[in-house]
C-alpha cells in the first residue's frame, strides 16, 4: 500500500473515469455520486500521501516492477504530494457544487460529462506524479483532450472556443514533444531524476538549450503565459460554469507546476538561471501578463470573462515568483498556487451561482437583489475578492508579501512596482463587481416569489436540495481563504520549505 | 556548411514538414484545413523520433535469430519507436476530438471558415 | 531613561476582541433597534475600561506585550501597548464612548437606513484603529491599517449616492495605493534589517545604502502612511469623505483614520528610521517642508468652502500637518506638542464635526452661508462650536492653546524661524475662517427665521462633553489621563536620554 500509493491516485481516477460509463448505462444518475465518491477518495489519499512525504523523504513506484531510469516511475516528493492536494482538494468541492447545476447545463448529459471530468482529474494527477518525461506528455495530452471535451460541452460558442484551444493545446504539447526528443538524444535518458544528473556532465550544448525553450514555450501555453494564452478567455467564458470552476483553478497550476519541475529539478537552478536565463525570461514576460492581464480584465463586462483575464494576470504572479529563481519569490509562487486555486475555484462558483439563479452574470446588470436572494454567495465572492486585492488577512496578501520580498531580494524594482500595481488594478475591477452587488439598488421592486434566498424556503429554515450543493462548496473555498492566510506560515514552513529546489 | 546540411538531411525534411504544418494551422482559414495541419504537424515529430532512432548498418529492432540478443548494436533503437507507438495513438484520439468538435460547430453555424464563423459567431450570439 | 520592561499579558488583545465580538453581536441583532445601540455602547465602554488599566502601568515603565502567532517565518503578529499605543488608543477608545452616543441620536434622529451594516462597521473600525495603535511591528501595523481601509469604506458610502460611491471610489483609490506603498516599503524594511519590530530609536540605523535608496524608502513609507494622514498633495480623499455620515466624518475623519496615518507617520519617523538617521539624509527637512506647506495651503483652502464640513476636513487638513511638522522638528518639545496636538486636535474637532451634524439632524443645513443666527436657535451647540474653534486657533486656556505652545518651542529650538512664523500664520488663518462663523450664528439674523429648537440631548451632551474637555485639558493637561507624562515618554523615548 505504502510503496504502491503514488500511483493508486491516477489509476482510481482513470478506473472510475471508464467505469462511469458502464455503470451508469441505464441510470444515469449514478455518474454523479460515483464521481463525487472518486474525488473525495483522491483528497483522502492526497492528505495521506502529504503526510507521509512531509520530512522530505520521497517515495517511489515503478511500473510493471522495471527500475527506473529504464522504467517508468511514479514519485512522491512534497512538491508532487503538495500540488496534488491543492488540486484534488478544489475538484472535490467543484464536482460537489455541480449537482446543484446539473439541470441547468449539462441536463441531458451528466453520464460523458463526469467520465470526461475524471478522467481530466486523472491526466492531472497524472501530470503531477509522474517522473518520466515522455510519460509526462501522454498525461498532458489526456489532461487537454479531457479539457477540450469539458469546454465544448457548453454553449453555441463553446466548440469554437474549444477548437481554438485544441489547436493551441496541440501545438504545446506537441513542441514539449519535441523538446523531449532533444533531450533524449542529448542524455540517452527520460527519467526526470536521470536526466538531472547526466545534464551537467554534458555541459553546454544547443540541443539542452533548444530543448529547454521548446519545453518551456510549450507548457507555457497550457499555463497560459502571456503572451500564448490566447486561447484562455474564450474557452473559459463559453464553457459550461462547472468545466470553467474546474479548469480555471487547476489547469493553469498543472502547467506552472511542470514548469517548476522542468526548469528547477530537471535542468537545475543554475541552469535556467545563470548559463542560459531562461528564467528571467520568463519572469519578464509573466510581469507583462500581470499588467495586460488585470488591464483586460477592468474592460470586460461579464463576469466570467473578466475572470478569465485575471487568470492570467493571476499566472503572471506565479510566473514571475518562478522566474525569480530565489527562495522567498519561489515560495510566494508555490503559495500562490494554493491560493490562486481557491480564490478562482470560489470565484468561478459564484458566477455560476449568479447564472443558475439570477439568470445571467452580467456586471452591469447585477444589483444589490443578489444581496437578498443570494447571501451566502456574495459573502463567499467578497471574501475571495478582497483575497484578490491581496488584503491582510486573507491568503492573498501573504503571497504578493513573499513576491515583494523575493523582487527585493533580487533587486528588481520594476517587479515589485508590478506586484504593487496589479493589486491596485484588481480593486478596480472587484470593487465595481461590490459596488454593484452591495450599493446599488434595483431598478425593479421585488416580488415576494422572486425573493426567496439561497438555500432556504420562505420560513427562513435551511432545505437541502440545490441550496446546499450551490452555497456549501463555495462558502467553504472562500473561506478558507481567511484560515490559509492567517496560518500561511504553518503552510510555508511545515510544507513549502521543503520543497525548495536544491541550489536556490 | 554541406555537411551540416546534407549530413543531417532526415533532419531537415522533418523541420520542412513541421514548417508545412504550422502554416496549415497558423495561415488556413478552414478549420479542417487547420486540422490537416496539425495532422502534418504531429506526423513530423514522429518522424522526427523515428529519424533520430535510426543508425546505417542496422536492421529493424525485432530478433533476428541470426544475430541473436548479444550484439545489441546491431539493432536500431527500438524505444523511440515505442514513443511513437504512443504519439500516434494521441494522434487519433486528438483527430477524434478535433473532428467531433468541428462536427458540432458546423452544426451550429453551417460553416467551418474561420471568417465566416466569426461573423457568423458576432450576428447570433 | 531606562528601557521598558515588557512583559506578557492577554490585555492588549482585549479592546481589539472587545469590538469585534461585538461587530458579530450587532450583524446578529440586525431586527432589535435597542440591543444594536447596547452592543455599541457596552462595547466602547468595555473598550475603553481596558486600555485604562493599561495605563498605570505604561506609566511606571512596563509595557504588555502580546504574540498572536508567526504570520511568516521570523515575522509574528504582535501587540504591544507602550505609551505612544496608549496614548493614541486612550483617544481613540475614550471618544468612541462620546461618539456612540452621538450616533445613536444621530441615526435616529435622520431615521438611516441600513444601520446594521453602519454599527457593525464602527465597531470593527475602532477595533482596527486599535490594532493600529498597539502594532509592535510593521507587519502588523500594515495588516491592521489595511483592515481599518476596508472597515471604513461601509461608512463613506452609507448614503449610496453616486456622490458617495464616487467618494467612496476615491477614498479606496488613495487608501490603497497608500497601502502598496506601504507593502513595499515594508518588505524593502525587512529584507535590509532582518526585523520589522518597532523600537524607539529607530531600526534602520546600520543600513548601508544610497542617499537616494533613503530618500526613496522614506518616500515610500511617507507616501504610505500619509495618505491617511491627508499631507498634501494626497489629502483629496478627506473632503470628499465629507458624504460620509457627521458621525463618521467626526470620530474617523477627525480621529481614528487621520490620526492613524499621523500616527504611522511618528512611527516611521522615529521607530523605524530614527532621529540620527532622519537627520543624516536631511529626510527632516523634507517632511518639514510638506507638512509646512500642507498647513498653509489647506488653511487658505478652507476659506474658500462653504460647506461646513469641508471646511472642517481642511481644517483637519492643516492642523495633521502641524502633528507631522512637530515629528519633523525632531526637539523634545516640538515631539511633546506634536504628540499633545493628537490629543487636542481630536477633541477640538470632533467638537465641531459634532456640532455640524447637530445642524444638519435639527435644521437640514450643512452651508455657512445658511448659519446666520443659528447661535440663538441653538445656543449649546454654537457655544460648543466657539469654543473648539477658539481652541484650534490656539488660544489659552484650551488644550489647542497648550499644544501649539509646544511646538512652538520646538520651532523656536530649530534654528529656523519658518516653523514658528508658519505655525503663528496658521493661527491667525483659523481665527479667519472660524471667527464668522461664529459672529454670523450669534450676532445676524436668518434670512428666514429657525424654528427654536436645540438638538437633541444625545446629541448635545456629547458635544458639551468635549468641548468641556477641551477646556479642562487646556488648564491641567496630565488630569485624568496623563496626556502631558505620556507624550514627554515617547518624546524622550525617540530621542535617547539627552535628546537634541
Amino acid at each position: 500500500m505504502i510503496q504502491n500509493s503514488p500511483a493508486l491516485i491516477p489509476l482510481t481516477l482513470l478506473a472510475t473515469a471508464i467505469s462511469i460509463p458502464v455503470l451508469a448505462l441505464k441510470k444515469e444518475k449514478f455518474a454523479f455520486p460515483i464521481a463525487v465518491a472518486a474525488s473525495f477518495f483522491s483528497v483522502v489519499l492526497s492528505f495521506y500521501n502529504l503526510a507521509r512525504i512531509l520530512d522530505g523523504a520521497r517515495i517511489s513506484y515503478h511500473f510493471g516492477g522495471w527500475i527506473p531510469p529504464l522504467g517508468i516511475e511514479y514519485v512522491l516528493d512534497p512538491l508532487s504530494a503538495f500540488i496534488a492536494l491543492v488540486v484534488n482538494v478544489v475538484a472535490f468541492f467543484v464536482i460537489w457544487h455541480s449537482k446543484g447545476l446539473q439541470t441547468a447545463e449539462v441536463a441531458e448529459k451528466p453520464v460523458p460529462y463526469y467520465a470526461l471530468t475524471l478522467l481530466f482529474l486523472c491526466g492531472g494527477n497524472g501530470i503531477i506524479i509522474t517522473g518520466d518525461l515522455f510519460n509526462l506528455y501522454v498525461f498532458i495530452e489526456i489532461f487537454s483532450l479531457a479539457a477540450y471535451g469539458l469546454i465544448g460541452i457548453g454553449e453555441r460558442k463553446a466548440p469554437v472556443a474549444a477548437f481554438r484551444y485544441l489547436i493551441m493545446g496541440t501545438v504545446g504539447a506537441s513542441f514539449y514533444l519535441i523538446g523531449v526528443g532533444f533531450l533524449y538524444m542529448v542524455t540517452g535518458s527520460l527519467n526526470m531524476a536521470d536526466v538531472k544528473a547526466i545534464l551537467p556532465l554534458i555541459g553546454r550544448n544547443p540541443a539542452v538549450d533548444v530543448a529547454l525553450t521548446l519545453m518551456v514555450a510549450g507548457i507555457g501555453i497550457k499555463m497560459a503565459l502571456f503572451p500564448l494564452h490566447g486561447w484562455l478567455p474564450d474557452s473559459y467564458t463559453y464553457a459550461p460554469s462547472t468545466s470553467s470552476a474546474l479548469i480555471a483553478p487547476i489547469g493553469t497550476k498543472i502547467g506552472a507546476y511542470v514548469i517548476i519541475r522542468i526548469l528547477f529539478f530537471v535542468f537545475g537552478v543554475s541552469f535556467v538561471d545563470k548559463d542560459f536565463p531562461i528564467a528571467d525570461f520568463v519572469a519578464w514576460l509573466s510581469a507583462a501578463g500581470i499588467i495586460y492581464g488585470s488591464v483586460m480584465a477592468i474592460a470586460q463586462k461579464e463576469l466570467k470573462r473578466m475572470l478569465a483575464y485575471s487568470s492570467v494576470a493571476q499566472i503572471g504572479y506565479i510566473g514571475l515568483g518562478i522566474g525569480m529563481a530565489n527562495p522567498l519569490g519561489y515560495i510566494g509562487a508555490v503559495l500562490h498556487i494554493l491560493n490562486h486555486a481557491f480564490m478562482k475555484g470560489s470565484l468561478f462558483l459564484v458566477a455560476a451561482n449568479l447564472r443558475k439563479k439570477i439568470g445571467h452574470s452580467d456586471i452591469e446588470k447585477l444589483d444589490s437583489t443578489c444581496l437578498k436572494r443570494l447571501p451566502w454567495t456574495t459573502a463567499a465572492f467578497t471574501v475571495s475578492a478582497l483575497s484578490m486585492i491581496g488584503l491582510p488577512p486573507t491568503a492573498g496578501f501573504f503571497s504578493k508579501w513573499y513576491l515583494a520580498l523575493g523582487a527585493v531580494d533580487k533587486g528588481n524594482w520594476i517587479f515589485l512596482a508590478v506586484i504593487m500595481a496589479s493589486s491596485l488594478l484588481n480593486a478596480v475591477y472587484f470593487f465595481r463587481m461590490l459596488e454593484n452587488l452591495y450599493l446599488r439598488s434595483p431598478k425593479v421592486r421585488m416580488s415576494e416569489e422572486t425573493a426567496s434566498p439561497e438555500g432556504c424556503d420562505s420560513a427562513g429554515a435551511f432545505v437541502v436540495p440545490e441550496g446546499c450543493y450551490l452555497t456549501i462548496p463555495v462558502v467553504i473555498l472562500s473561506f478558507s481563504l481567511l484560515a490559509i492566510g492567517l496560518w500561511n506560515s504553518a503552510i510555508v514552513k511545515g510544507i513549502i520549505l521543503n520543497i525548495i529546489p536544491p541550489g536556490m | 556548411m554541406s555537411d551540416f546540411i546534407l549530413g543531417h538531411y532526415t533532419y531537415w525534411g522533418v523541420f520542412i514538414l513541421m514548417l508545412l504544418g504550422l502554416y496549415g494551422m497558423i495561415f488556413k482559414n478552414n478549420l479542417a484545413k487547420k486540422l490537416i495541419g496539425m495532422t502534418i504537424f504531429q506526423v513530423s515529430i514522429i518522424m522526427f523520433y523515428v529519424a533520430s532512432a535510426s543508425k546505417w548498418s542496422s536492421t529493424v529492432p525485432v530478433l533476428d535469430p541470426a544475430i541473436g540478443a548479444a550484439e545489441a548494436a546491431r539493432y536500431i533503437s527500438p524505444l523511440q519507436h515505442c514513443l511513437m507507438l504512443t504519439a500516434i495513438v494521441v494522434g487519433v484520439a486528438t483527430s477524434g476530438v478535433a473532428f467531433s468538435l468541428a462536427i458540432v460547430i458546423y452544426r451550429h453555424y453551417k460553416t467551418l471558415d474561420e471568417p465566416l464563423l466569426i461573423e457568423r459567431m458576432k450576428a447570433q450570439p | 531613561m531606562t528601557d521598558p520592561e515588557i512583559y506578557r499579558s492577554l490585555l492588549p488583545l482585549y479592546p481589539i476582541m472587545a469590538s469585534l465580538i461585538a461587530a458579530l453581536l450587532i450583524a446578529l441583532s440586525a431586527r432589535h433597534v435597542w440591543l444594536r445601540e447596547f452592543w455599541t455602547l457596552a462595547a466602547s465602554i468595555a473598550k475603553f475600561s481596558f486600555i485604562l488599566l493599561l495605563l498605570p502601568g505604561v506609566l511606571a515603565g512596563k509595557v504588555a506585550g502580546f504574540t498572536f502567532w508567526e504570520i511568516s517565518p521570523g515575522i509574528a503578529l504582535a501587540l504591544k501597548a507602550d505609551s505612544f499605543g496608549v496614548f493614541f488608543a486612550l483617544i481613540a477608545s475614550g471618544l468612541w464612548i462620546l461618539t456612540s452616543i452621538y450616533s445613536i441620536g444621530y441615526v435616529r434622529g435622520l431615521n438611516e437606513h441600513k444601520q446594521t451594516r453602519y454599527f457593525a462597521s464602527f465597531a470593527i473600525c475602532l477595533s482596527a484603529t486599535i490594532g493600529v495603535a498597539f502594532s509592535a511591528n510593521l507587519m502588523t501595523f500594515v495588516f491592521f491599517y489595511e483592515i481599518l481601509t476596508i472597515a471604513t469604506y461601509p461608512l463613506v458610502v452609507h448614503k449610496e449616492t453616486p456622490a458617495a460611491i464616487a467618494a467612496g471610489r476615491k477614498y479606496l483609490i488613495y487608501t490603497l495605493t497608500a497601502g502598496a506603498l506601504l507593502i513595499a516599503a515594508t518588505a524593502w524594511t525587512y529584507r535590509l534589517t532582518g526585523t520589522l519590530d518597532f523600537k524607539a530609536g529607530g531600526i534602520l540605523g546600520g543600513i548601508l545604502l544610497s542617499p537616494g535608496a533613503v530618500l526613496l524608502l522614506f518616500a515610500l513609507f511617507i507616501g504610505g502612511v500619509g495618505v491617511k494622514a491627508a499631507i498634501m498633495p494626497l489629502h483629496s480623499w478627506l473632503p470628499a469623505a465629507m458624504v460620509a455620515p457627521t458621525p463618521v466624518s467626526a470620530l474617523l475623519h477627525a480621529v481614528a483614520v487621520v490620526k492613524s496615518g499621523v500616527f504611522g507617520i511618528v512611527r516611521v519617523v522615529g521607530f523605524v528610521f530614527g532621529p540620527q538617521l532622519m537627520r543624516q539624509y536631511d529626510l527632516n527637512l523634507i517632511l518639514a517642508i510638506f507638512a509646512g506647506v500642507t498647513i498653509i495651503l489647506a488653511s487658505l483652502l478652507a476659506f474658500r468652502q462653504d460647506n461646513l464640513k469641508h471646511r472642517l476636513a481642511y481644517s483637519t487638513v492643516g492642523h495633521l500637518s502641524y502633528i507631522v511638522l512637530g515629528a519633523a522638528l525632531l526637539s523634545p518639545a516640538s515631539l511633546i506638542g506634536s504628540l499633545l496636538h493628537i490629543a487636542s486636535h481630536a477633541t477640538m474637532k470632533i467638537t465641531l464635526f459634532f456640532c455640524a451634524g447637530a445642524i444638519y439632524v435639527t435644521h437640514h443645513k450643512g452651508k455657512i452661508s445658511e448659519l446666520d443666527g443659528i447661535g440663538k436657535a441653538m445656543p449649546w451647540t454654537m457655544g460648543a462650536f466657539a469654543i473648539g474653534a477658539i481652541g484650534l486657533a490656539g488660544v489659552p486656556p484650551l488644550n489647542g492653546f497648550v499644544s501649539k505652545w509646544q511646538l512652538g518651542m520646538g520651532a523656536l529650538h530649530s534654528g529656523s524661524f519658518v516653523p514658528l512664523a508658519l505655525l503663528l500664520l496658521s493661527g491667525i488663518l483659523n481665527a479667519g475662517y472660524f471667527a464668522p462663523i461664529v459672529y454670523r450664528a450669534f450676532f445676524k439674523s436668518p434670512s428666514e427665521p429657525f424654528c427654536m429648537r436645540e438638538a437633541s440631548p444625545a446629541l448635545v451632551i456629547p458635544l458639551v462633553a468635549t468641548a468641556f474637555l477641551s477646556i479642562l485639558w487646556g488648564i491641567c493637561p496630565d488630569l485624568f489621563l496623563h496626556f502631558y507624562s505620556l507624550a514627554a515618554q515617547v518624546s524622550g523615548s525617540i530621542l535617547g536620554v539627552t535628546g537634541s
